[in-house]
């Protein structure tokens, strides 16, 4: 028996999320008893094999095809459903990132199986399986249980941190030629456009975060100016986009970005769940609020409780006094 | 353009989400409730392509009774007609939940015509399943983007940008198309007075289906565990802003 686990790169460098998966899927293969089985797809893949070997891949499914020339959900999602006839396996992961869960559920709409999207933990024993999810974002977790002939699961991204397998496997090479028809390219991308190169609100060292306690567009400067001194970027609530004080992806939180910065200042935040799931992952946080019991402030490691209107302006004037 | 959309309705938590005594469902008891942001974003969109293309509006939520609150919700701000596909449980799972919207809009297909384009959003915002517009999508043979946030209408086909790290991907898709729309893509409007009183005589139509459960079966929600930590005030006005300035120096992160 086989379980594939759907690896994605760029030009053979394999994404962090594929190592995660497969971090997760070959745990998962041994306690199921089957065989963990790589599968990546297009073209510049064969540079990836030894890092997949080194994962705990025993076979690395080389798919290619003309229409497997860049990304393309439907296109892969019938790739992989071939692939899952011609071997047999009976289980199918990736990391549940945009690509992950979008492919896998197009694997699942075309064998008419459930699909267990953003898995914490999984409990293969028994041919109903249990598993925890992650619902809203983070905020909640569900037991669940699967069943089904093909057991198609993606993992959370980030639950999972990515290690080599204690000894290589195999990674023997099995290149797959699917039979794709030639409409399947209706859903590749056709172009990609850059908009930045620089530091983004996913990976700046410091966020500064506005809230609704912020009040207006105008009044974000001195967020601005802050950021600016401590070579961050500033984020925002949804409370913020929604009056149009600044662009959506600024937005932090469930329907916005993660942030994982060194710290986090949270100044006119409340808190609310959605908005936490977004920063929980920040190293350290500071809040500043005129609320003592706003959430945010019971969250953080420090917090000033004052208007932010003033403490900001202070705070940037103390750093640039001490820089001299 | 026929557009339709499907939106779920889900509760409007605050600072944390409680949970019914039998662990089956999120306690609403003392909250309000809301369309999924994503979808919400996606009901913006299609008003706005029928504004500027000419065309209606379809809106499709499979919940129950009250779920005609989010659909008045969404002729409020510009949608024609409204469809509710009402159930007696708290959620259907994704396999059920797309067999159901799928025989609905072939049915509405078959009596009214085919959709031009069909919007979901990205995932819903309670269930997260990241599935039911793929689902969907592929029963009515028709092709599918998820995680679009730019939609120009073409002739007899769309393009779509889908938002990658640093950048997009652009998608060429031939119409009829279905799209999974993210929050970001445009900002919705409030409803107007004027919206508010036309939405309350829209058409609103029940149509029942009786699909069966999936392989995917709930037993229990739970909050994960949190991490509590001890919060350090560092003061009560702007004189505060040196204790800050230490903590930072301390981070590191002043170099
Ligand atoms: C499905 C769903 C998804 C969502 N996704 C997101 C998301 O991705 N991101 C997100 O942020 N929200 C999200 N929300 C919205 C969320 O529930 C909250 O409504 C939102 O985060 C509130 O924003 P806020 O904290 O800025 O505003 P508020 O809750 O109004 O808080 C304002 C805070 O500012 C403080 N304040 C006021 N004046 C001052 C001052 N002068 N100085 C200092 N403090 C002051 C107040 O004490 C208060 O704590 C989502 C909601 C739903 C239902
Ligand atoms: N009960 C429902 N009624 C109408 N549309 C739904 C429902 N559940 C999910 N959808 C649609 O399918 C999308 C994906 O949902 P999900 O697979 O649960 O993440 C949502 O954003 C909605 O557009």
């Amino acid at each position: 028996m086989t379980m594939l686990v759907l690896c994605d790169h760029d030009r053979g460098t394999l994404a962090d999320a594929s190592l995660e998966a497969l971090t997760f899927g070959r745990d998962l293969a041994a306690a199921a008893g089957v065989s963990c089985e790589a599968v990546v797809i297009g073209k510049g893949a064969e540079g990836a094999v030894g890092q997949l070997a080194a994962y705990g891949a025993a076979v690395v499914h080389l798919a290619s095809h003309d229409v497997l020339t860049d990304f393309g959900p439907e296109a892969w999602g019938e790739t992989l459903a071939q692939l899952v006839a011609s071997c047999g396996a009976s289980v199918v992961t990736a990391c549940g990132t945009d690509r992950g869960n979008e492919v896998l559920a197009q694997l699942a709409a075309r064998l008419d199986e459930p699909f267990v999207a953003n898995c914490r933990e999984v409990d293969p024993s028994g041919d109903t399986w249990s598993l925890t999810r992650v619902q809203w974002g983070g905020s909640l977790l569900e037991d669940a249980t699967l069943t089904a002939d093909h057991k198609i699961v993606s993992v959370a991204h980030h639950v999972v941190e990515a290690a080599p397998a204690s000894e290589p496997a195999a990674g023997t090479v099995a290149a797959f030629s699917p039979d794709l028809d030639a409409s399947l390219a209706r859903t590749v991308v056709t172009d990609r456009v850059v908009l930045s190169r620089g530091i983004t609100l996913s990976t700046a060292p410091v966020v500064v975060g506005g809230g609704r306690g912020v009040g207006s567009a105008e009044a974000f400067a001195p967020l601005e100016e802050l950021a600016a001194e401590l070579g961050g970027v500033v984020g925002c609530s949804r409370a913020v986009t929604n009056n149009g004080w600044r662009p959506h992806s600024d937005q932090v939180g469930q329907t916005g970005t993660r942030i994982a910065p060194q710290v986090y200042i949270a100044s006119g935040i409340s808190g609310a769940i959605q908005h936490w799931v977004g920063a929980m992952a920040s190293k350290h946080i500071l809040a500043i609020n005129t609320d003592r019991e706003a959430n945010i402030v019971t969250r953080a490691d420090w917090a000033v409780i004052a208007d932010l209107h003033k403490v900001i302006p202070a705070i940037t004037e103390e750093i640039r006094r001490r820089r001299g | 353009m026929r557009i339709l959309v499907c939106v779920k309705r889900v509760p409007a938590p605050g600072a944390k989400i409680n949970i019914t005594a039998d662990g089956r469902a999120v306690d609403t008891a003392h909250l309000g409730f809301t369309t999924s942001p994503h979808e919400e974003c996606a009901v913006e969109e299609a008003v706005q392509i029928a504004e500027a293309h000419g065309g209606e509006v379809t809106v499709l939520t499979l919940g129950p009774a009250e779920a005609e609150e989010q659909l008045r919700y969404a002729a409020s701000v510009g949608a024609h007609s409204l469809v509710l596909v009402p159930i007696e449980e708290v959620d259907w799972d994704p396999q059920r939940t797309a067999a159901a919207l799928t025989a609905t809009i072939s049915g509405i297909e078959a009596a009214e015509g085919a959709f031009d384009l069909l919007l979901f959003g990205n995932e819903s915002a309670d269930a997260g399943g990241f599935q039911v517009g793929v689902r969907v999508a592929h029963a009515l043979g028709r092709p599918i983007v998820n995680g679009i946030k730019g939609i120009d209408v073409g002739d007899g086909s769309v393009t779509a940008r889908r938002e990658i790290d640093g950048g997009f991907e652009v998608y060429e898709v031939p119409t009829p198309a279905v799209l999974g729309v993210k929050e970001g893509i445009n900002l919705p409007r409030y409803p107007t007075m004027k919206g508010r009183l036309a939405s309350k005589k829209a058409a609103l139509v029940t149509i029942e289906q009786s699909t069966e459960a999936g392989g995917q079966l709930r037993e229990r929600l739970h909050r994960p565990v949190e991490q509590v930590s001890e919060t350090v005030i560092l003061g009560e006005g702007p004189e505060a802003a040196a204790a800050v300035v230490d903590v930072l120096e301390e981070l590191g992160v002043l170099a």
